[in-house]
Formats: C-alpha cells, sequence, structure tokens
C-alpha cells in the first residue's frame, strides 16, 4: 500500500485548502505537506506511582494525534508529538517542560495530573508564554493566562455530589463525613464543601466531621467505627478524596464491617474507570462518583470513541482488562481537538493566536457538545452522578440538565472573585464596588 | 408477641390514621383502582390513595404502571407479562373469545403516566421493598421506612413484622415500627416504641428519641425517653471501648505477623534485611497469581484459592529467601552496613520487577468467607479477615516457638546464633543453618504478606508500608528475643489503637503514629536494648 491513499490526499487537500486562505492550488499543498511537522509535547508519567493513572492518558492524545494526521493536519501540517516522562517526580515535570519549551519548541503541552506536578509547570509555561493543556478534575483557585483546564473544577464536580446526596433521590442525606487524602487537592475541596454545606445548604456545623490519613494509609479501622457511629441514623454519606492504593483497605473495612451503600453511600471524587480496574471491586459496588463522562454513556459519538480506543489498544499492546476510557481520558482526547481547531481557526500556532480562537470555542464530544469558556480557560461540561457496578463500570443516576458552568473561584470560598483573559482581561480579578479590581495590579 | 405487635399496631391504624385506612386492606377494589390509575383525570388521586396500601397486588399495579406494563383489553385494565402474556389485577390470566390466552393487539400504546407522578409511585414502592425475597432488601427498605419517619408505612411494617421469618430482620422491622411509632398520637403507644427502642440499645434511634424529648407532652414519655437516650449512652461508650481494644489486637497481629520473618533473619541472625516488605510483597503476588489460575481454570472452586495460596506463598518467600543467601548474604555475614546497602537495593530490584511483570493493576479478592464478619454487639463488627489475621499470627507464632525450641532442627539455630564457633566444633555446619534459618525467616513473611492481601493492597511498592513497622517492632521488643516481639506487637498496636480515637481532629491516624514514635524514641533512649535484653555471651559478642 502507497504511503498516500487517494481518500487521504483529499481530505488533506480540504484541510489544507481551508486553513490557508488563498491561492490554493495542487503544488502548493504539495509543498504544505512537505512542511515541517508543528511539535508537540506530552507530558504525563510513564513510569512511578502516578503511571497507572497517566499512561492510559498519553495513549488517547496520542490517538487523537494520529486522528488528526489521518484527516490531513493542521495547517496542512503533520501533527508530530514528543513523549515525555517525568516519573511521577514534581521537579522532573519543570524540567520537561522546559526542555519541551525551549529545546523543542512545541507549540502546545498536553501534560499534568496532580496539582503539585501543574503548580511545579506553572512558572516555566508563564515565563515561556508557552500553552499547557491540563485534563484533570481539580481543586481551582488558579486561573494562569497559559494553561487550558479541561477537567472538572469545584462546582463542576464536588459540590453536584452534594447536591444529589441531599436530594430524595439521592437518600436525603442530612450529614456529612469529609475522608481525605492529606494532601492539597482534598484539603482544598473540603474547604469549600464545607462552606458550601454551612452557607448554601444550611446543614450545621456539627453535622460536618473531617478527617485526613497519609498517602498510602493501609489500617482505616477507626476510622470506619467512627463513619459508623456518624451514620447510625442513617442520614449521613461519606465524601471520599482519598487518594490511590489507600481506596483498597478503606472500602475493604466499609464492607467488613457492615457499613452499606445503600444506607451511608460513599460519593468518591479521585477514582475513575481507570483506577476501578485496580481494585478489588466487589465491596465498592453500589457506591458513588460524580465526574463529566463515564464509560458507559450510551451517546452515540461515545459509543464510536470506546470503540476506536479498543481498537488501538489492541495495536498498542493493552490488555482488553485494562482498555477501558475515563473521565479524565476523555478530556484529554478532547482538548487534542480543541487545540487543532483553534489552531485551524486562528491560522497559527502562536499561543496568543491560539488563545484567542479558543474563547468560546464548541466541539463535538461523547458527552455531546463541550464548549471553552469565553474568558476564563475552563469548560463547560454536563455532571453526571454514577452508580459502581460489579464490572467495574458506573450506571449513571443522576445527571444535571444543561452544561455546568466551570467557576475557578468558588463562589463561596471568593465571592465575588472571576476570572476574564478575553480582550482587556488580566486574569483572576475581584469585583469591589462593581469595579473589577485585577489580582496582578494588586501585589 | 409478633401477632401482639402486628395487632396493636394494625389497631392504632386503624383508630389513629381514620377513613383513609378504615377501607382497611381487603375491601380494596382493585378493578377499580385500575380503572382509576388509567384514567388520566383520577391518576394523581388514585396513586395517593393507594399510599397506605399494603397489598403486595396493589405494588405489581404500580410496577406494571411505572414500567410502562399496564394496558386496556377490552375495556379491563390488564398486565402484560415478561412473557408476553395478559393478567389481570389479581394475576388471573386474561383469555379472549375462544378461550386462548389473550394478548394485547400490536400498536397499542400502554397507560400512559404522567412524569409528575413518578417519584409519588416510586416512594410507594419502596416500602414494598419490605416484602422483597432478598434478605438484604428487605432489611434496608424496613430501616429506610424507620428513618422517613412516615406514618402512612405503618401498615406496610406491622404486615412485613408479621410475615417475616428472619430474625435479624425482623428485629430491624421491629426497630423501625417502633421509631414510627414514636409519632403516634396515643401516650401509651409512645411508651412502648420508647421502651422498646431503649432495650435494643440502637445507637440510630437517637435523633428521633432526642426529638421527642424536646417536643413530648407526656412527662411518663419524657422521662421513659430520658432514661432510655442515657441507656445508649451508657451502652455506645461501653460498646467503643471493646472495639477499640479489638483494632488494637487486629493491629498488634498485623504488626507480629509482618514482623515474625524479621524476628528471625534480623532479631536471631542479625542481618538487617531491608528487602524484607518485598518478601512480603512476594507473598501478596503469589495470593494473586493463585486466584488468577483458579478464576481461570477452576472457577467453581474460586473461594478455596487462598487455602492454595497460603502455604504456596511460604514457599514461593522462602525459595527466593534462600536464593537471596546463597547469592548475596552469606558473603556479608559480619558487614551491616553493607547488607543493608545491598538488602535495599534487592528490595527495590523486586519492586521494579513487580512492577514490570504484573504492573499496577492488581488486587487480591477475599473469598467470600472472608467477607462481612460476626457482629459481637449491637453494631460493632469483628470482621472475619480480621479474626482471621489474629488466629494465624498466633498460629505462626506457635509454630516458629515449638520449632525453635522443641525440635533438634531449632536447637542448631539456637546453637549457632549463639556461638557459632563451639556449634561448628561439634559438627554443626553452621552454613547450612544459615542458609535455612534464612529462609525460614523470608518465608514467614511471604505468610503474612497472603494474609494481608485480604486487607490491604497488592502493588509493587507495598513493601514500603510494611519495613518501618516491622523493624520498629523487632527493635522495641529486643533483637533475638521472640517473647520481646509479640510484646513489642501487643505494646504498639493496643496503644495506637488507643490514643488514635482519643486525639481526635482531622488526622488523628497520623497524630497516633507520630505519638507512637515518640513514645517509642524516648523509650530507646530509656532502654536501648528493648523490652527484653539479651544477657550473656552472645550480647557480649554483638555488642
Amino acid at each position: 500500500m502507497s504511503a498516500w491513499s487517494r481518500r487521504e490526499f483529499l481530505k488533506g487537500s480540504l484541510v489544507a485548502g481551508t486553513g490557508l486562505a488563498a491561492g490554493v492550488g495542487f503544488p502548493k499543498i504539495l509543498t504544505a505537506q512537505g512542511k515541517e511537522p508543528i511539535k508537540v509535547g506530552i507530558l504525563h508519567s510513564l513510569s512511578g506511582t502516578m503511571a497507572i493513572s497517566e499512561a492510559p492518558i498519553k495513549e488517547v492524545v496520542l490517538m487523537a494525534i494520529q486522528e488528526i494526521n489521518k484527516a490531513g493536519g493542521v495547517l496542512g501540517r503533520k501533527v508530530e508529538p514528543i513523549v515525555e516522562d517525568p516519573a511521577s517526580n514534581w521537579d522532573l515535570f519543570a524540567e520537561k517542560s522546559k526542555k519541551l519549551l525551549l529545546q523543542d519548541k512545541v507549540a502546545t503541552v498536553f501534560g499534568c495530573w496532580t496539582s503539585v506536578s501543574r503548580k511545579s509547570v506553572l512558572p516555566v509555561f508563564e515565563k515561556n508564554n508557552g500553552l499547557l493543556f491540563y485534563p484533570v478534575q481539580y481543586e481551582g483557585e488558579e486561573c494562569s493566562k497559559n494553561v487550558i483546564y479541561t477537567g472538572a473544577t469545584i462546582n463542576q464536580q464536588a459540590t453536584p455530589g452534594i447536591d444529589y446526596l441531599m436530594s430524595p433521590e439521592g437518600g436525603g442525606k442530612k450529614r456529612f463525613y469529609l475522608l481525605g487524602s492529606d494532601y492539597v487537592y482534598p484539603r482544598t475541596t473540603n474547604k469549600i464543601l464545607r462552606l458550601y454545606l454551612t452557607k448554601v445548604k444550611k446543614v450545621p456545623e456539627s453535622a460536618i466531621a473531617e478527617e485526613y490519613t497519609p498517602f498510602h494509609h493501609q489500617d482505616y479501622q477507626t476510622i470506619v467505627g467512627k463513619i459508623k457511629s456518624f451514620s447510625a441514623a442513617g442520614d449521613a454519606a461519606v465524601i471520599n478524596t482519598i487518594n490511590g492504593d489507600s481506596n483498597v483497605p478503606f472500602f475493604k473495612e466499609l464492607a467488613n464491617q457492615g457499613v452499606t451503600a445503600d444506607k451511608t453511600p460513599t460519593m468518591s471524587y479521585s477514582f475513575a474507570e481507570v483506577e476501578l480496574q485496580t481494585l478489588d471491586v466487589k465491596p465498592l459496588v453500589g457506591h458513588l462518583a460524580s465526574w463529566n463522562y463515564y464509560m458507559s454513556l450510551k451517546t452515540p459519538e461515545n459509543l464510536k470513541w470506546v470503540k476506536a480506543y479498543k481498537e488501538w489498544c489492541k495495536g498498542h499492546n493493552i490488555a482488553a482488562k485494562q482498555c477501558v476510557t475515563d473521565d479524565p481520558m476523555m478530556h484529554a482526547y478532547i482538548h487534542v481537538h480543541l487545540w487543532a481547531k483553534a489552531v485551524q481557526k486562528a491560522e497559527s500556532t502562536e499561543v496568543d493566536r491560539v488563545l484567542k480562537a479558543l474563547e468560546g470555542l464548541e466541539i463535538a464530544s461523547p458527552v455531546g457538545k463541550y464548549k471553552v469558556d469565553e474568558k476564563n480557560h475552563h469548560t463547560w461540561k454536563p455532571v453526571y452522578i454514577g452508580k459502581i457496578r460489579a464490572d467495574g463500570q458506573f450506571d449513571v443516576v443522576w445527571k444535571t440538565k444543561s452544561w455546568v458552568r466551570p467557576e475557578p473561584w468558588s463562589d463561596v470560598t471568593y465571592p465575588g472573585r472571576g476570572c476574564d483573559w478575553s480582550k482587556n482581561g488580566k486574569g483572576s480579578y475581584d469585583m469591589v464596588g462593581g469595579k473589577r479590581v485585577w489580582l496582578s495590579d494588586k501585589s | 408477641m409478633r401477632a401482639l405487635v402486628a395487632a396493636l399496631v394494625a389497631a392504632w391504624a386503624l383508630t389513629g390514621l381514620g377513613g383513609a385506612a378504615a377501607a382497611g386492606p381487603g375491601a380494596l377494589d382493585l378493578e377499580a383502582v385500575a380503572r382509576r390509575l388509567a384514567a388520566p383525570a383520577t391518576q394523581k388521586a388514585a396513586i395517593v390513595g393507594l399510599a397506605e396500601a399494603d397489598d403486595p397486588a396493589v405494588e405489581r399495579l404500580l410496577r406494571a404502571l411505572k414500567d410502562g406494563a399496564l394496558y386496556t383489553y377490552k375495556g379491563r385494565i390488564v398486565i402484560l407479562g415478561d412473557d408476553g402474556g395478559l393478567t389481570d389485577v389479581a394475576s388471573q390470566p386474561v383469555l379472549d373469545a375462544q378461550g386462548q390466552p389473550a394478548s394485547v393487539e400490536t400498536g397499542q400504546e400502554s397507560v400512559a403516566l404522567e412524569e409528575a407522578h413518578f417519584g409519588i409511585i416510586q416512594r410507594i414502592l419502596e416500602r414494598f421493598e419490605v416484602f422483597s425475597p432478598d434478605r438484604a432488601k428487605r432489611q434496608s427498605a424496613a430501616f429506610k421506612l424507620g428513618t422517613s419517619g412516615d406514618p402512612a408505612a405503618v401498615g406496610v411494617l406491622a404486615q412485613a413484622v408479621a410475615r417475616e421469618a428472619d430474625g435479624g430482620v425482623r428485629l430491624v422491622m421491629e426497630e423501625a415500627l417502633a421509631k414510627l411509632r414514636l409519632r403516634s398520637p396515643e401516650p401509651k403507644d409512645r411508651l412502648d416504641a420508647v421502651k422498646r427502642l431503649g432495650r435494643s440499645s440502637s445507637e440510630a434511634a437517637v435523633p428521633q428519641l432526642r426529638a421527642l424529648l424536646e417536643q413530648e407532652p407526656d412527662p411518663a414519655v419524657k422521662a421513659a425517653a430520658r432514661t432510655a437516650l442515657e441507656d445508649i449512652d451508657r451502652f455506645v461508650v461501653r460498646r467503643n471501648i471493646v472495639g477499640y481494644l479489638f483494632n488494637g489486637i487486629s493491629l498488634a497481629a498485623v504488626l507480629l505477623i509482618m514482623s515474625l520473618g524479621l524476628a528471625v533473619t534480623f532479631g536471631l541472625m542479625g542481618i538487617i534485611n531491608m528487602a524484607h516488605g518485598e518478601m512480603l510483597m512476594i507473598g501478596s503476588y503469589t495470593a494473586y497469581v493463585v486466584q488468577e489460575i483458579f478464576h481461570a481454570r477452576f472457577a467453581a472452586y474460586q473461594d478455596y484459592y487462598f487455602f492454595v495460596a497460603l502455604p504456596l506463598s511460604f514457599v514461593a518467600a522462602g525459595l527466593v529467601g534462600l536464593v537471596l543467601e546463597l547469592g548475596v548474604i552469606r558473603f556479608l555475614y559480619g558487614r551491616p552496613l553493607e547488607t543493608l546497602i545491598v538488602t535495599w537495593g534487592v528490595g527495590m530490584i523486586l519492586q521494579q520487577c513487580a512492577r514490570l511483570y504484573f504492573g499496577d493493576q492488581t488486587s487480591v479478592n477475599s473469598p467470600t468467607w472472608f467477607r462481612g464478619g460476626v457482629e459481637a454487639l449491637t453494631g460493632l463488627i469483628f470482621p472475619w479477615s480480621r479474626i482471621f489475621i489474629v488466629a494465624l499470627a498466633l498460629a505462626a507464632l506457635g509454630a516458629l516457638w515449638f520449632l525453635l525450641n522443641r525440635t533438634y532442627a531449632g536447637m542448631k539455630v539456637q546453637a549457632v546464633m549463639q556461638n557459632r564457633a563451639m556449634a561448628s566444633c561439634l559438627g554443626v555446619s553452621t552454613r547450612k543453618v544459615d542458609a535455612v534459618t534464612f529462609a525460614l525467616g523470608t518465608a514467614l513473611a511471604g505468610v503474612a504478606g497472603c494474609a494481608l492481601a485480604l486487607i490491604g493492597t497488592v502493588d509493587p511498592e507495598v513493601g514500603k508500608t510494611y519495613i518501618v513497622d516491622s523493624f520498629m517492632v523487632v527493635v522495641l521488643g529486643g533483637v533475638g528475643k521472640l517473647v520481646g516481639t509479640v510484646v513489642a506487637a501487643f505494646c504498639l498496636g493496643l496503644s495506637n489503637k488507643l490514643i488514635e480515637p482519643a486525639i481526635g481532629g482531622t488526622a488523628a491516624a497520623v497524630y497516633a503514629k507520630v505519638a507512637v514514635l515518640v513514645i517509642v524514641i524516648w523509650f530507646l533512649q530509656w532502654r536501648p536494648t528493648g523490652l527484653f535484653a539479651q544477657r550473656g555471651r552472645a550480647a557480649a559478642e554483638t555488642a
């Protein structure tokens, strides 16, 4: 088979045709195809503790790039991925991002998972005016000019989870046990949730308990005992932000001590389908999660995407059991296409022009239409509550009526604070007496 | 007693709730109700009218309406079954003019249910779950009805109590019934309910009892509620103490079993084996591999995999230990620092091998009989897996003690460890004894890893979580003394689990660990040789 199928050639010329504004002719396309590829960086841990979550992200990003290249590339140029492995090491994240931006001169980077890794690359991107697409739900309180945050903010995952638990369908829960690993994401999330519960939902302080355990904590006997007492009356739920392997002993202990999902459900924010494949799912069945996407969604786009990913797994030596899609993977896959669409629209890979083109940009996704906010560099999406099934998938039990607006600065912790990077925007601001005061001007 | 409760409740339902219930369940004209359900104008009223029904036929009717299986057939309301056959509201098959089973005309639409009524039906149907054939469902439905505070559920619940054959579920139902009866208008009913709840020491009833106490007009009921609350409070305190003790003992058993192997390799032989955690990891992965093999080959005997995995993990870790001793450690006797570095490196190699071969995506499922536990006191469950680990730790300890003190092989081990030169002179092959003893230590670690997979994680880095605790136990106990290891494990386990609830705050688990570490540091400053110091020549030699 020749490298140039007729169909690809036509597609390529179409894309190139719309990309190059004027004077499109045959010879020109040939030169366009011959042009240097656009380099993009992929910065996800492929070894170390985070590899389990981040390696699948790399796969879908590569898959999206392949799709784009098959359709003729961007601006008539192929997209060339440069994969770096920061090995779950925060310092290495900063180093590798410097290498990608300065040495490889990539047009954009798709990367990071933990908030620590994002915070450590942030200065590099801001100093060198790079562009980072970040696919994971996070605690907010950040709004960088150089980052597009496609994962959920607190109000797109955590607070809808509470809304559901307090609703009649969710069991009308009145007491909440906030349990998490001891680091920035759970602490910030719970700070916001506590304010949300007390101020917006009028839950008394006495009906909220908060507890943290170190990473890799194994012994949840005492804590589960406390949860049992706390929830004896059947009107309580657990909000779980425990990270990684500690979820195993926690859920085993819950099941063994007879805390059942239908009486005391646990709403988890930090594991999705990929992580579920690594756990003994039986003790988790019936517990809840809140995400913007589930593999089990029955939209035509999702069925198509899941099928395509399964094909990809076959070609890339990924075992069938591990070949699942989840929320961060969906965001990662979509943001590659978002970037491509923005570059096409901007007719340039220059960061400022791409950012301008991204404002309000819409794209079809496995969860239906997906949109970048006009101002704050975050995205609009629906929220789904899912119930864990015995096969490690989720049954959707509740869904928001429409897209939820992203709030990088939560309204309950920072009333009046927002973020605007459009036109004259200078990032985060406070509303003071009806006027916007930029945070960057304050310091 | 059961009948009495039911009769009492039924009587109260009849008198207390008046008109709606007075019609009585038996008098319900299902045909008429079904017709009213089918007519859009009367649908809502009909559904609401069924709120207090307790006839299972009503459940069937409502479920059919909700699922869109309700049809009209020649003016009658019929239900379409899963098999395509039609039955009437009393579950009798519907026949057509020829006496054959009737069927719905193709294209006919089912009786429409208005969106707004969906929730009401859902709530009524939930009530009927107390008749479900599934034990767990009955129990949770009864519990939910109890907390709902919905007096309309009394009839259903009383019916359910009368029918319930399972003692445990009936207890939950009676308690739920008592909770609902706290709202009865009759002071006597309320008094009975309060007493019933006080007797059952149910923590779940506390909020309702408190609420009752605040608004109760009748002084007798008020006093009874106060006593009931005090009784429950006292019970909860007692139960918590028992719970903490059990937690402490089970943590102690975990610590004991993970450090027994180290008590041999480090305690007896003086080898600082930093790969001890990885030996546990090997045990855990053995459990995982055996589980996967059973899953693929002998799915019918899935639950028995654990009994194959336990001895196999002993063998597997023992073999790895033997290879480690023969290949590496024997060249390093008497050089503790080098041993430390080398075994640490070996541990990292083993970790990486596990990661390359198994990846991070593994989990060990407990056999079904290790799920759940035994209810020691109301609301306090001792999980079977914990009980098993306590038993296994004691069994391993007993076996090790017997081996070392009551067998010829054990005597040789002791002889070599106490005075190597003399033992060698007397014809003991010290090389062989060293190798076998080290292998025994790692084999014990393998068993521990296999058992701990029941309650913990299986991943390449799991060894890290064990190694520190293991060394702490052995050092605190006094190097070289088995009894020291046992006592140290129990001291650490109990103190950790008694300190943790005492601290409170948002990170009690961390502070408890820190507190225990501080105590250990202080203790070792005071007695550097640990709880049980070794005396005599051997001690002088190592010093």
